[in-house]
C-alpha cells in the first residue's frame, strides 16, 4: 500500500489501513529514537514551516524534533512573530506559504477547520496539530501507538476518556481512531462538559467515574482548562476533583494492568492525583517520546515516503 | 457584462396572455393588462390596435404583484465596499423585487430621522427603498431611538436586526410606543447567553467538526417572551428569519391567541441543513445558524398553514476578504434577492408546498400588508395609505414577471449584487425572473 493522501487533517477521513500505515511506520522511526545517533537524512532538502497560531510547546517542539531527526529544513512561525499579529488572514499565510515553495505545513489554530481551509488552497501538504475543539490526529495517532504498544493490540480494548470532552480535539481524535482500529471507546466526565450528540460517534457516556472505570483497560485523562468553573460549567475545582479525579484509590477497583495516560500539561491533583500520573500504570512520559515517532512517521509519508523505513535509510545514506 | 435597463413607461403598454396571480384578488388566470402612464387601465383581454400601444408577450410567462423584500441589508452607509442602495437595487430588480426594507444596522445605525432621510434620498429607479429605523440608540439596548421621528421621515418598521433587544422592558416599552404609529416592531431573537460562541447549529455534528453549537432555545425562548410583550401591550411583532420548529410553534400558537404578530423566514432554513456546513464552508455560515432537518420540515408546515407569512432573503453582502477566513471568525450571513424566486420556486412550488398563489402572497401581498406599502416606489410609504400587493385598475402598476419554466444554475458571478457570499453557487433551479415593471417601467 502507498500513501496517497496530500494531507492529514483528522483521523476521521482516514481508513483502518492508513492508520496501521502510520502506526507501522512510527515503530521504525521509534526504534531509530533509542540508537545513539538518532538522525536520518530521510526528509533532507525538504522544507517544515510549524505555525502554531496557539500556544503549545509540547507539541511543537515534537514537531520540530520530528522534522529535525529526519533532517529536514524547519521553519517556524508563532503568533508573536508572524505577520497575523499585524492583522494578515490565514489566506494570505497560505498565499505566502505557496509562494515560498514549501513542503509541509504543520499546523495549530483555534479555529475548527482551520487547516481544512489552509490544505484547500496550497499544494504544500497540511498537518493538522490541533484545530479548536475538532481534532488533533497526530495526538490520537501517539495515543493509539502508546496503548499498542503496551497491550499489545487495539481491537477489543476498552478506553475510557475521562473530562471535558467537549472541548477536547484529543477526544474526537481518539474516539474516531479507537473506533476504526476495533477498540470500544467510552467518555465519561460531568453532563456540562459531554458535547451533544457523542453517542452518535459510537461512544458510550457515564457521568459515574467508578462505573466508568469498572470496564476501562486503558483510562486516558483529559486536561481540565481552569476557566472552564467561570464560564458557569462546574462550580468548583474542588468538586470536579472529587467527581472526577483519577485517584489511585480508585484505580484498586479497576481491572489489574489499567494504562492511564494523560496528553499533558497535566493539573495535578484536578483531574490526576501526581502519584497515579507518575506511577506504575502511568504511560505519560512514553506518550511523548512516542510522539516524536509518529509525528516523524507522517513527514516521512506525507513527503511521499514509502516501503521499509530502513531501505529509505539506506538509500539516503 | 450584464446590465439591467429601464424603459420608460410609454403611453401605453399591453402585456398580453400572461398568467396574472393576484391572490389579493383572487385571480389567477390568463389574460391582458394594459398600463397607461403608469397606472393599470385594465385587466382583460384586449385589443392590440388600442392607440400607440406598446405590446409585450407574455404567453408562459407568470405576472404577478412587485415581490417585496422586508428584510435586506445594503450597507449604505459604511460599508458601499461590500453593497451599496444603487447596486442592492439592481439585485433585486434583477431577482423580481419591486421594494426592499433595509434593516438599520449600516454605519452610522439609522437611528434618527436624518438618516432615514439620506437612505430615503439614495432611491433609485430600480426598486423602492424603505428603511427601517432602530429601536434602540446605536443598536446599543440603552435607550430607545426615536421611533416617531423615523416613522415620520419614512420608516416602516423598527428593529435592531443583527441583535436582539436583550432588554425586556425596552423591548415591551417598544412595542408600546409603536402602537401610537401602528408599525411593527421586528425582533431578531436570540438570547444572547445562549447563543454565546455559537458557530453553527448545536448537536451532533457540531460536535463532531468541533464548531460551538446554538441550540434552537436560544430563538425561540426569546419569540416566546416578545409575543407575551405584543399581548401584554397591544403592539404589533414580527419575527425575524425564523430558523427552527420551537419558534414556528410560538408562532402558530401566539396567533392562535388572537397576539397580533407576524413572522417571516428565508429560503436558506427550509432548502438547506446544518449538514451544508460539512468542510467548513464559510458560505453556509449565517445567524440564525442551518438547522436539522426537523426544522425545516415545521418551517415547511409553517409556509403551509401560514404562520409564517413572508419569504424574506436577509440578503448580507459581504466581501471575499472578509469571508474568506477561518469558519467560527467569518461575518454571518449571505445574499439572496437573486435566487430568492428560482429558490422558492423550485423547493415550494414545484414539491406542492405552496400555490403559486401562495407564495406570491408571501413574496409580495403580506410584506407589503405588514409594513402598509403601497405599489411602486413613488407612492412612498406610512399609515393611511392603500396598500400594495396587489395588481387593481387605477393602481400603479408594480409587477413582476417570471418564467416558470426557466431552467438555470446559480452563478455568483453573474449577480448584480457587489458580494458574492452563496452557498448556492451551482444549484439548479427552475423559474426566473423576466422583468419587473416598476411605476410602469420596465426594467429588465
Ligand atoms: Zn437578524
Amino acid at each position: 500500500m502507498k500513501w496517497s493522501k496530500k494531507d492529514l487533517l483528522d483521523l476521521e477521513s482516514l481508513n483502518k489501513e492508513e492508520i496501521s500505515m502510520i502506526l507501522d511506520t512510527a515503530r521504525s522511526f521509534r526504534e531509530i529514537l533509542d540508537r545513539p545517533v538518532k538522525k536520518v537524512p530521510i526528509l533532507r532538502g525538504k522544507t517544515v514551516v510549524n505555525m502554531f497560531f496557539e500556544p503549545s510547546t509540547r507539541t511543537s517542539a515534537s514537531f520540530d524534533m520530528a522534522a529535525k531527526r529526519l533532517m529536514a529544513d524547519t521553519v517556524n512561525i508563532s503568533p508573536k512573530t508572524s505577520a497575523v499579529q499585524k492583522g494578515e488572514t490565514l489566506l494570505d499565510t497560505a498565499r505566502n506559504l505557496e509562494a515560498m515553495k514549501i513542503d509541509l505545513v504543520v499546523i495549530r489554530h483555534s479555529s475548527s477547520g482551520a487547516p481544512h481551509f489552509l490544505a484547500s488552497r496550497i499544494k504544500a501538504g497540511v498537518i493538522n496539530a490541533g484545530d479548536g475543539q475538532h481534532a488533533h490526529p497526530t495526538q490520537g495517532l501517539l495515543d493509539m501507538f502508546t496503548i499498542r504498544e503496551k497491550r499489545g493490540k487495539l481491537e477489543g480494548l476498552n478506553v475510557l476518556i475521562v473530562g471535558d470532552v467537549t472541548h477536547s480535539r484529543v477526544a474526537r481524535s481518539d474516539i474516531h481512531g479507537l473506533l476504526k482500529m476495533g477498540a470500544k471507546v467510552s467518555v465519561c466526565g460531568p453532563s456540562t462538559l459531554i458535547p451533544m450528540g457523542i453517542q452518535d460517534l459510537g461512544v458510550k457516556v457515564y457521568y459515574d467515574l467508578d462505573q466508568a472505570l469498572a470496564e476501562a483497560d486503558v483510562v486516558n485523562v483529559l486536561r481540565l482548562q481552569l476557566e472552564r468553573q467561570k464560564k458557569g460549567l462546574l462550580p468548583s475545582l474542588r468538586e470536579y476533583s472529587q467527581l472526577f479525579c483519577i485517584t489511585g484509590e480508585r484505580l484498586k477497583k479497576t481491572k489489574p494492568g489499567i494504562t492511564v495516560m494523560h496528553p499533558g500539561p497535566m493539573n495535578r491533583g484536578v483531574e490526576i492525583e501526581p502519584a497515579v500520573a507518575d506511577g506504575a500504570s502511568s504511560v505519560i512520559l512514553d506518550q511523548v517520546t512516542n510522539g516524536v515517532a509518529v509525528r516523524m512517521a507522517v513527514l516521512y509519508l506525507l513527503t511521499g515516503g514509502e516501503g521499509s523505513v530502513s531501505e529509505a535509510i539506506k538509500k539516503e545514506a | 457584462m450584464k446590465e439591467l435597463k429601464i424603459q420608460k413607461a410609454e403611453d401605453r403598454l399591453i402585456i398580453k396572455n400572461g398568467r396574472v396571480i393576484d391572490p389579493a384578488n383572487k385571480r389567477d388566470e390568463a389574460t391582458d393588462i394594459v398600463i397607461k402612464d403608469g397606472v393599470i387601465e385594465s385587466i382583460e383581454k384586449s385589443d392590440n390596435a388600442k392607440s400607440g400601444a406598446q405590446v409585450i408577450d407574455a404567453t408562459g410567462l407568470i405576472i404577478t404583484p412587485g415581490f417585496f423584500d422586508m428584510h435586506v441589508h445594503f450597507r449604505e452607509p459604511g460599508r458601499e465596499d461590500e453593497e451599496t442602495i444603487e447596486t442592492g437595487s439592481l439585485a433585486a430588480a434583477a431577482g423580481g423585487f419591486t421594494g426592499v426594507a433595509c434593516m438599520p444596522n449600516t454605519t452610522p445605525v439609522v437611528e434618527n430621522q436624518g438618516i432615514v432621510q439620506l437612505v430615503k434620498s439614495r432611491q433609485t429607479a430600480y426598486c423602492g427603498i424603505y428603511p427601517v429605523g432602530a429601536v434602540t440608540k446605536g443598536l446599543e439596548c440603552q435607550e430607545l431611538a426615536e421611533m416617531g421621528d423615523m416613522f415620520h421621515a419614512g420608516a416602516v418598521a423598527v428593529s435592531d436586526d443583527g441583535k436582539p433587544v436583550t432588554n425586556s422592558n425596552l423591548m415591551r416599552r417598544a412595542l408600546d410606543y409603536c402602537r401610537m404609529f401602528d408599525i411593527p416592531v421586528i425582533s431578531h431573537c436570540e438570547d444572547l447567553f445562549l447563543s454565546a460562541d455559537g458557530a453553527m447549529n448545536e448537536g451532533a455534528l457540531a460536535t463532531k467538526l468541533g464548531l460551538r453549537g446554538i441550540p434552537n432555545v436560544a430563538e425561540s425562548s426569546m419569540a416566546y417572551r416578545d409575543a407575551q410583550l405584543a399581548a401584554l401591550t397591544g403592539g404589533r411583532l414580527h419575527i425575524a428569519h425564523v430558523s427552527c420548529a420551537e419558534t414556528v410553534e410560538v408562532v402558530r400558537q401566539a396567533k392562535r391567541r388572537g397576539i397580533k404578530i407576524t413572522a417571516e423566514t428565508c429560503p436558506h432554513y427550509f432548502i438547506l441543513t446544518e449538514d451544508a456546513v460539512k468542510g467548513y464552508s464559510e458560505m453556509t455560515r449565517v445567524n440564525p445558524p442551518l438547522r436539522g432537518q426537523a426544522d425545516v420540515q415545521a418551517i415547511l408546515e409553517g409556509l403551509e398553514d401560514g404562520t409564517i407569512d413572508c419569504i424574506v432573503t436577509d440578503h448580507a453582502p459581504h466581501s471575499h476578504e472578509e469571508k474568506e477566513v477561518e469558519f467560527d471568525q467569518a461575518p454571518t450571513g449571505m445574499i439572496g434577492l437573486e435566487t430568492s424566486l428560482g429558490l422558492c420556486w423550485t423547493h415550494l412550488v414545484e414539491t406542492g408546498v405552496l400555490t403559486p398563489s401562495q407564495l406570491v402572497e408571501k413574496m409580495s401581498l403580506n410584506p407589503r400588508n405588514i409594513l402598509k406599502i403601497g405599489n411602486g416606489s413613488a407612492v412612498g410609504s406610512g399609515a393611511g395609505l392603500t396598500t400594495g400587493g396587489k395588481i387593481e385598475i387605477g393602481k400603479i402598476a408594480d409587477l413582476t414577471v417570471f418564467d416558470p419554466q426557466s431552467k438555470w444554475t446559480v452563478d455568483p458571478e453573474e449577480f448584480f449584487s457587489k458580494s458574492r457570499n452563496t452557498p448556492f453557487k451551482g444549484f439548479e433551479l427552475t423559474g426566473k425572473t423576466v422583468m419587473t415593471v416598476l411605476n410602469g417601467n420596465i426594467i429588465r
